[in-house]
């Protein structure tokens, strides 16, 4: 029936693909048993309370019942009884989702208006939007904000953390296959809530070695003369330098790191596919690609706008 | 005033107007109670000083505390003195009561200038904001009292007030040992029990 | 003695039958703007990508949407009915304290029109901080415009609104019953408006105290909110919530005071269970103090604290379900008459239920961390605001129309109006739990194609407006029955509470002679009939001005800090003042 009504669901929370996702959708499975029943109950009395006691003509006035003190400790007993069966399995799995396991990939979030800053502290890696992790290896994301309140969420790979400036908050979990998974800021950070978005990319620990070793390495300079070289220079000349970092080159804190932008698959938080037609438009006006962002128009000339995508394509 | 609810039977006993004041008292406790608890959740976490050992005056603070609590008692002999009809002691101790919440008030002002040359303001650090916020919220209350009572004095010496107000009276002191108590609230936890 | 007409009579009317209608039409006109609101809202969600309207005009869409219905039409809907049929249901003349009573609905009136004028203000600076404006989001330096201003004062003016008047029901109910009404006679929607009251008079100094910090914050530079000098933003989040919470059981308790007052009466049978109903409501007053946290489930408060908060949740559900049972119960073994009151009573019944059980769902944090803050809270709040607490007022309102306007509203156009509620609501909220749980978050103005909630998105606005054409068909019917509604006598249901008891409407001094009360269906029982006392002279208050002119005091006030003038704070407090002291001295007999 979903399949019918849209679908594939890139965001759904009911395909988990970790730990903490199979135990959150183990236990909610549970619950929405247990409240299907209730409801067939409780709506079946209704439906049958309707049909069969509408009022006849010249039928009897009907017993005048005040109450009945066993079926008010029945019906008492009975939710609480199913209440217990749904509260031994949420602190159970409260207290088993909450603590990481052993030999964690660490992985920093900071949640800004309206990107997200990812940070590797044991890799030394610092890049943005999209994060790569090794399947079957878990990991432990420690979450905080630079600004306003944002929480990080890829549904498949589990529940959300909110993001709050000042204070420290966790996920632990153990991603268990190979994928591309999305997901978006699920807490209101105003003007372009909904266009803060994400990707997670889960890959064999063999891939997810192969794109370590490129985020650490700093992109060599363009060859002189070449169009990437041009673009380079307007990089500089334009001012990007001093929002971005690209190793080596310039060291902005206010932007996102774009040293291997190249190699990432959508852009400005995951609104857009990375290619150069909407590289070319968000450049020319960002606020008009996503309201309120902080980045204005950069007044790039016709002439330098070519040159400047191809050095950000450039480095992968 | 509306003497409706005294000339009805009410199902409770119990006067309206006084009924409905103490709902008011109820309803002020959380008042107070937010205000407060957030003053000792924030205490210790500003992360500038002054602190409160170091801006607080106990001594002086304590002087402040004993009149308003003396105003309670001249409250209590006024409402007395209504109650029995004694208009001329009324209008004395009913005089007294605004004296002293003046000079409350008085206090309250000397140690909010004071604090403010001394460095301490509301934006200062999360002490001064919490500590103005509260001791501010309870010196309006003081000041609406004074007003009441002044109001109420006013009339004494008009000949409008007699023992058939007694109840108005009555509820006028409610919230005046109300105020009080709540200060001795705020005395206690943020003066003498300051970290 | 006929009463008087014409403006003036209006404007200071102490009369709780007029003061009662005098809400019922605002709300209802607030009820209307929330749902155009949420018209729109639906239209940008129709399709992925729309660009209807612009993010900033969204934002400021589900705010309003969600404080409108929340404050300025949900809620004084039900006071509307407090207003109206609580002092007839305990035998009184009136409220304890009249003209207290005319300054709640001035300032609620004050209140809703000032949040609602920064519509009007160049750039419409609506607020636009969500219902539940979150810190840091609503600081200064993040919200720089006075959206936020409009919206932290309008909620206070409401918040005054409100506490005066949970102070006079409480006194009201407490102290003005006729004699023989014990509190264990009381009908069952007086003792719900009394522990709703209860709820108001604690609740709303905490958000009280929320809003001076964030307007301290934002108006005098201090840090409560504002991590950089130690403060923190869930210092909001829990002021709000210890709010929030009992807020929405002051939602909720008054439309099941309704419907157990509308299922007793069309099905012939009293109440089931009346003693337990009534404990169960007044112990989810106490038990909704102790739950607050779950709506901070992914916040990060730590395994302990995430269980206790579970464990307060999933027992407040019990009394909840105790009270559905109580009503099923009634209905066994009644007979039953399918009126539009009835109908929606039992169409409460069917989707709060929905809506209780999502809720349970809730209940457990880490099955929380994938709904919470997305469409499926959405599909939550919903089924219990609207399938539970609009569903009940409906049937108050079709219930009670005819003892307050002498006319009953049409029973074929009222069923029209509810099939299409009720269809359009389930329409539009039911996908709802798909999208949530499919990963489409709220409060963002639009979501990718790719998301695959398409269809799902469009099916909910469809049924949204749905909704939409159901209040066109109420709003006809409210229109015509003015005219051409069959007029009704005193008891045109055969209810068994003492509102039943006097004309429709009732005069000004509502009962010739305060019955004396010996049974919970005083109408019903015939066994000891009271004995009828020689009628006295009837007094009815006059009107006063002092409630109307205090009241404008305090939209004044709220000037000062959006216009960055001291003045207005000194001019309207001198306005409040003086009208309090005029008020006081006032020669006015209850």
């Amino acid at each position: 029936m979903l399949a019918a009504c849209g679908g594939p669901y890139p965001q759904s929370t009911l395909a988990p693909r970790s730990d903490f996702g199979v135990a959150i959708d183990r236990l909610f499975t549970g619950i929405f048993w247990w409240a299907l029943v209730v409801f067939v109950v409780v709506e079946g009395l209704l439906l049958f309370s309707v049909l069969r006691f509408r009022r006849r003509e010249g039928a009897p006035a009907p017993k005048q019942h005040h109450g009945h003190t066993a079926l008010e400790i029945a019906w008492t007993l009975a939710p609480a009884l199913i209440l217990v069966f749904i509260a031994v399995p949420t602190v159970r799995t409260i207290f088993s989702t909450d603590k990481g396991l052993p030999g964690a990939l660490r992985v920093e979030v900071v949640g800004h208006q309206w990107w997200w800053e990812y940070r590797y502290p044991d890799l030394g890696i610092v890049t943005a939007n999209e994060l790569h992790l090794p399947v079957d290896r878990p990991v432990a994301v420690d979450i905080t904000s630079a600004d306003v309140i944002h929480s990080w969420w890829t549904p498949a790979l589990g529940g959300k953390r909110d993001a709050t400036p000042n204070h420290h908050t966790y996920l632990a979990f153990r991603p268990d296959s190979i994928g591309m998974y999305m997901g978006q800021c699920v807490e209101f950070c105003g003007a372009s809530h909904a266009n803060m978005r994400l990707r997670t990319f889960v890959e064999s620990d063999s891939a997810f070695q192969a794109w370590v070793a490129a985020q650490r390495g700093t992109p060599a300079p363009p060859a002189t003369g070449s169009v990437e070289e041009a673009g380079r220079q307007a990089f500089q000349r334009y001012g990007c330098i001093g929002c971005h970092t690209v190793a080596g080159f310039s060291s902005g804190i206010i932007g996102p790191n774009l040293t291997h932008i190249g190699g990432r698959t959508t852009i400005a938080a995951g609104m857009m596919m990375n290619t150069e037609d909407h590289l070319r438009r968000w450049i020319e006006n960002p606020p008009a690609m996503k309201p309120g962002a902080m980045m204005p128009s950069m007044h790039v000339s016709a002439t330098d706008l070519p040159a400047l995508i191809a050095y950000l394509q450039s480095l992968k | 005033m509306s003497h409706a609810a005294t000339t009805h039977h009410t199902s409770m006993g119990l006067d309206s107007r006084k009924m409905a004041f103490w709902a008011f008292i109820g309803s002020e406790c959380l008042l107070f109670g937010s205000l407060i608890s957030t003053y000792l959740i924030y205490q210790g976490r500003s992360v500038s000083g002054p602190t409160p050992g170091e801006i607080l005056d106990i001594p002086v603070t304590s002087v402040s505390t004993f009149d308003l609590l003396m105003s309670s008692l001249w409250m209590v002999l006024a409402l007395a003195a209504v109650q029995r009809g004694d208009m001329k002691w009324a209008k004395i101790w009913l005089f007294g009561v605004v004296v002293g919440g003046a000079i409350f008030i008085g206090f309250q002002i000397y140690e909010f200038t004071t604090f403010v040359h001394e460095g301490l303001t509301l934006q200062t650090n999360l002490f001064g904001a919490t500590f103005f916020v509260l001791t501010g919220t309870h010196g309006a209350h003081v000041t609406v009292g004074v007003l009441w009572m002044g109001t109420l004095w006013v009339r004494a010496l008009q000949g409008k007030l007699g023992p058939e107000h007694a109840m108005t009276v009555e509820i006028a002191g409610l919230y005046w040992h109300f105020v009080d108590v709540v200060w001795i609230a705020i005395f206690t936890l943020v003066y003498l029990l300051h970290k | 003695m006929s009463e008087a007409t014409g403006l003036k009579s209006w404007l200071t009317t102490t009369d709780h039958k007029r003061i009662g209608l005098l809400y019922f039409w605002t709300a209802f006109a607030f009820l209307l703007i929330g749902g155009l609101e949420a018209l729109v809202i639906r239209a940008q969600l129709a399709r992925p990508d729309s660009q209807l309207v612009s993010a900033d005009t969204y934002n400021q869409l589900f705010t309003m949407h969600g404080t409108t219905m929340v404050f300025l039409a949900l809620m004084p809907i039900g006071a509307a009915f407090f207003n109206y049929i609580v002092p007839l249901q305990i035998g009184a003349r009136d409220v304890a304290f009249p003209r207290l009573n005319a300054f709640s609905y001035w300032v609620f009136l004050l209140g809703g029109l000032f949040m609602n004028a920064s519509w009007f203000l160049p750039g419409h600076p609506a607020p636009d901080g969500g219902w539940f404006g979150y810190a840091n989001l609503t600081a200064r330096q993040f919200s720089p415009g006075p959206n936020i201003d409009f919206w932290l004062l309008g909620l206070q003016i409401l918040g005054i609104a409100s506490l005066a008047a949970g102070f006079n029901f409480i006194v009201t109910i407490l102290n003005l019953r006729a004699p023989g009404m014990k509190m264990m006679r009381l009908p069952v929607f007086s003792w719900m408006t009394l522990v709703t009251s209860f709820l108001i008079i604690t609740a709303f100094p905490v958000i009280t105290v929320a809003l001076v910090y964030l307007m301290f914050d934002r108006v005098f530079g201090t840090h409560f909110y504002l991590p950089a000098a130690g403060g923190s933003p869930l210092l909001w989040q829990h002021l709000f919530w210890l709010f929030g919470h009992p807020e929405v059981y002051i939602l909720i308790l008054p439309a099941m005071g309704v419907i157990s007052e509308v299922l007793p009466t069309f099905s012939r049978k009293p109440l089931f269970g009346y003693t337990v109903v009534v404990y169960s409501g007044v112990l989810i007053g106490f038990m909704g103090w102790g739950v607050w946290s779950h709506h901070m489930f992914a916040v990060g408060l730590g395994p302990i604290a995430d269980s206790v908060f579970a464990l307060t949740t999933m027992l407040i559900a019990i009394p909840t379900g105790v009270k559905i049972f109580n009503w099923l119960a009634t209905l066994w073994g009644g007979q039953l008459r399918l009126t539009t009151a009835m109908c929606f009573a039992l169409g409460f019944i069917a989707l709060f239920t929905v809506g209780g059980l999502s809720g349970i769902s809730h209940a457990s944090p880490p099955a929380d961390l994938q709904q919470t803050d997305t469409y499926y809270v959405v599909a939550h709040i919903h089924y219990v605001l609207f399938g539970g607490t609009i569903m009940g007022l409906f049937a108050g309102m079709y219930y009670w129309w005819p003892k307050m306007t002498g006319r009953l509203l049409s029973e074929p156009l009222g069923l029209v109006h509810f099939w299409l509620t009720f269809i359009g609501m389930n329409l539009t909220f039911f996908p709802m739990h798909f999208i949530g749980l499919l990963g489409m978050p709220r409060r963002i103005y639009t979501y990718s194609a790719d998301l695959g909630l398409s269809q799902m998105n469009m099916l909910s606005t469809v049924g949204a407006f749905l909704i939409g054409v159901s209040m066109l068909v109420f709003v006809y019917n409210m229109w015509r029955t003015r005219r051409h509604g069959a007029v009704a006598g005193p008891n045109p249901w055969g209810g068994a509470t003492l509102e039943w008891a006097t004309p429709s409407p009732p005069p000004a001094h509502n009962f010739d002679v305060i019955p004396t009360v010996t049974s919970r269906l005083p109408l019903w029982d015939t066994k000891t009939p009271s004995p009828t006392p020689a009628p006295g002279p009837v007094h009815v208050p006059a009107g006063s001005w002092w409630p109307l002119v205090a009241a404008v005091g305090l939209p004044v006030m709220a000037l000062a800090p959006l216009t960055h003038s001291v003045w207005f704070a000194f001019v309207g407090a001198g306005i409040l003042l003086y009208g309090i002291y005029r008020w006081a001295y006032e020669p006015f007999e209850v």
